[in-house]
């Protein structure tokens, strides 16, 4: 299974258009907020831009606190959402070790569900859909090649 | 969608604030057309710019939010540069912030009683004191309120002032999340004037995806042309500072307060050489893809042991010809440590490099010396630059504070009238000729970007008076139309008014998408009739005789072709206004 990982942040030049990418064509709505992938500045523009979003554990400790099963663990890591059976409760979001996961003010969860259809906004070419098994190498790779 | 607006007005003075519905969306649209009408509404034509209970307003547009590109927010107020309704335009955060506080603008009325910072998000409003950061610089006042106002990281937009708002100099602006500006016509001092120091947007509210089913093809269709290779390259590649070589190869770049139009030394201060030497990333205004914001850096050894400080300087062309050509200073990384110390007091670098120019050529003519300026004013002197510039935006004697309401009030007293640059307010950087010169000064904003002049002419020699002022004429309305969208201007080859109707259509505002170039006169006149109101008069604007003695690449200035072209173009404004 394939997931989104955000392997040359470093080009990030903050436009958003991932997450409002994401609002629109996952979630249906018009928010930076509501989206698995949001981008903040760290301590203001003049220090770069960091993507949150799901890293795709495994196990998911997310899925592991959720009373009621709306999230499923996926193959391969993160989760699957059953929204109907959420009773917006929040512990996914508390679960999440890097803070991953938006709840709106009536308590619905909003996470990556590595779709990856914010990839082909991106102008930068920041994020990826690869293989799992392979993500930790490229992110590696990738970082080693932004250092020399 | 809704017809009608939603504001949030601020009083300042009563501490109290009211969410108010407006209707007129189909008429005004929004941006420019919706501020007209605020003022209108809120405003006062006939008491000055710094009565406490003149609105300062911040507007967005019906495609805020929904389509690339439309990342900009339109601030009017009434001017402390001409006493006259005017607008400011500023890309960052704060238009995305706006929208997804859930509003159309912001109202801000009313003088607190302190120094003030102003919160607000769709669930929370706070006017909270801040005294202690009155005298505090951009920069430092950007890292202390990013501090007190922890909540939102990323997802809210931060304005304010510096020391040269406080001041309430004509030539403050407001800056817009470090990078972006409300520069021109003095938006800082209207903050000054209210005691307002910052203002954070947070933009915390979750709309609802547009209905209709065109439109997410329609958002991908833009998106592509926005980002096809070559549509935005001259903006994100070199960004606007290619325009130094190219200007300066036309004789049209103004150097050392317009003496000249053309100098080899342009190299080294061309969008290359930053490009090569000095510029450290990219980034993007909130919700545009094209990335043409070009950080570069300054780096200053402070003590002997390799003890260096750096910063971060945003440049682009204008402040570049402001801050370099214009100041007879040719290294990149002089430029940009004059900007820098611009942008910490919080002036607009276009005005204070314009009006350091002036000052420096007074100081060679005698009419003003250290007694004035502090410090010697030489061209090409960056050092001495930067203790100007800091010496502007502190209002730091009488020269100083005198100068920073504007260059021509400081020539009214000094002398020097005649090399004072300003069309209307300080110049932007375009010596191509007659038409820019007539197009700023009469210009809305007195702005580059009122109309396509400066690239106008760059194109077409010819001095046939009615068809270049047909031309300004023309070319008005559509802008006005993209400006009460909000749209960045640089997308103005992608919005044509047939792709603004889909989009507009798509969004669910039907009656607008049908009626684009209809709105786009109702706004103009609108705006000009509040102009007019506040005491615009196009008959009383002179232009200095410098511009009379420029020679560009079309030749030598033709005085009477510029004269009639004022004429004539302010003939044709009065006759918008006029007109039924």
């Amino acid at each position: 299974m394939k997931v989104l990982v955000a392997t040359k942040i470093e080009r990030c030049i903050g436009c958003h258009i991932c997450s409002l990418a994401c609002s629109r064509l996952v979630y249906k709505k018009t928010s930076w907020d509501t989206a698995g992938i949001r981008i903040h500045s760290s301590g203001g523009l003049s220090t770069g831009f960091e993507a949150s979003h799901c890293l795709a554990c495994d196990p998911a400790p997310c899925a592991q606190v959720c009373p009621t099963d709306a999230f499923v663990p996926r193959k391969g890591g993160g989760v699957k959402v059953r929204i109907e059976a959420c009773i917006r409760c929040g512990k996914c979001a508390e679960a999440c070790p890097v803070d991953a996961i938006f709840v709106d003010s009536s308590g619905t969860p909003f996470v990556c569900i590595h779709c990856g259809r914010c990839v082909r906004f991106c102008p930068h070419n920041c994020l990826e859909l690869i293989e799992k098994k392979m993500s930790r190498e490229q992110e590696s790779m990738d970082e080693g090649e932004a250092m020399s | 969608m809704t017809d009608h607006f939603k504001i949030l007005k601020v009083d300042l003075a009563k501490g109290k604030s009211s969410v108010i519905r407006l209707e007129g969306r189909n008429e005004v649209a929004g941006g420019s057309g919706l501020a007209a009408l605020i003022f209108n509404k809120f405003g006062f034509f006939d008491s000055p710019w710094n009565d406490p209970e003149q609105p300062l307003i911040f507007a967005i547009g019906p495609l805020t939010g929904y389509f690339p590109l439309m990342s900009k927010t339109v601030c009017s107020f009434k001017s402390p540069y001409h006493n006259q309704y005017t607008e400011s335009h500023a890309g960052g955060r704060s238009a995305l912030a706006l929208c997804f506080a859930g509003f159309d603008a912001l109202v801000i009325t009313g003088r607190a009683v302190e120094p003030c910072c102003l919160a607000v998000g769709s669930r929370s409003l706070e006017i909270r004191p801040v005294r202690f950061l009155w005298g505090t610089d951009v920069l430092r006042t950007g890292k202390i309120l990013r501090n007190m106002f922890k909540t939102a990281s990323g997802h809210r937009s931060i304005l304010r002032i510096g020391q040269a708002g406080e001041n309430q100099l004509a030539m403050a602006g407001i800056n817009a999340d470090t990078y972006r500006h409300f520069g021109r016509l003095g938006g800082g001092a209207v903050m000054g004037a209210k005691n307002l120091k910052a203002i954070v947007i947070n933009g915390d509210e979750i709309l609802k995806r547009p209905g209709s089913k065109d439109y997410p093809g329609l958002y991908k269709k833009v998106f592509e042309q926005v980002t096809a290779k070559g549509m935005m390259k001259k903006y994100h590649d070199l960004g606007t500072p290619a325009n130094i070589m190219s200007l300066n190869k036309l004789e049209s770049l103004p150097w050392r307060n317009l003496q000249a139009s053309s100098d080899p030394a342009a190299e080294g201060i061309s969008g290359e050489r930053f490009a090569r030497d000095a510029l450290l990333r990219n980034i993007a205004c909130a919700g545009c893809p094209v990335g043409c914001i070009h950080v570069g850096f300054v780096r200053e050894k402070f003590m002997e042991d390799n003890r260096y400080f750096y910063r971060q300087v945003a440049y682009d062309y204008e402040p570049i010809f402001a801050t370099g050509s214009m100041l007879g200073v040719t290294s990149c990384f002089s430029v940009l440590s004059i900007m820098d110390v611009i942008e910490k007091v919080g002036l607009d670098v276009m005005s204070a490099g314009v009006a350091l120019a002036w000052a420096t050529e007074a100081t060679q003519r005698g009419l003003i010396g250290p007694d004035e300026t502090i410090v010697p004013l030489k061209f090409g002197d960056a050092e001495a630059y930067k203790q100007a510039a800091f010496y502007l935006g502190t209002a730091a004697n009488d020269f100083y504070a005198l100068l920073g309401q504007g260059t021509l009030r400081a020539a009214e007293r000094y002398g020097g009238e005649e090399f004072a640059c300003v069309l209307g307010q300080e110049m932007a950087g375009y010596a191509t000729g007659e038409l820019f010169f007539s197009a700023q000064s009469l210009g809305f904003r007195h702005s580059h970007l009122d109309t396509g002049a400066y690239a106008y002419e760059q194109k077409h020699a010819e001095r046939d008076v009615e068809k270049m002022v047909e031309f300004l004429i023309d070319d008005e309305a559509p802008r006005t139309f993209l400006t009460s969208m909000v749209a960045c201007l640089f997308a103005r080859g992608v919005y044509t008014p047939q792709v603004l109707a889909e989009c507009l259509h798509a969004v669910g505002y039907k009656a607008l998408a049908d009626n684009v170039d209809s709105v786009a006169l109702y706004i103009r006149k609108l705006r000009w009739k509040t102009r007019f109101a506040t005491g615009f008069d196009p008959d009383s604007i002179t232009i200095p005789k410098r511009f009379f003695k420029v020679k560009s690449w079309k030749g030598p200035v033709d005085p009477k072709c510029l004269e009639e072209l004022k004429e004539r173009y302010g003939q044709r404004l009065k006759e918008i206004v006029e007109g039924s």
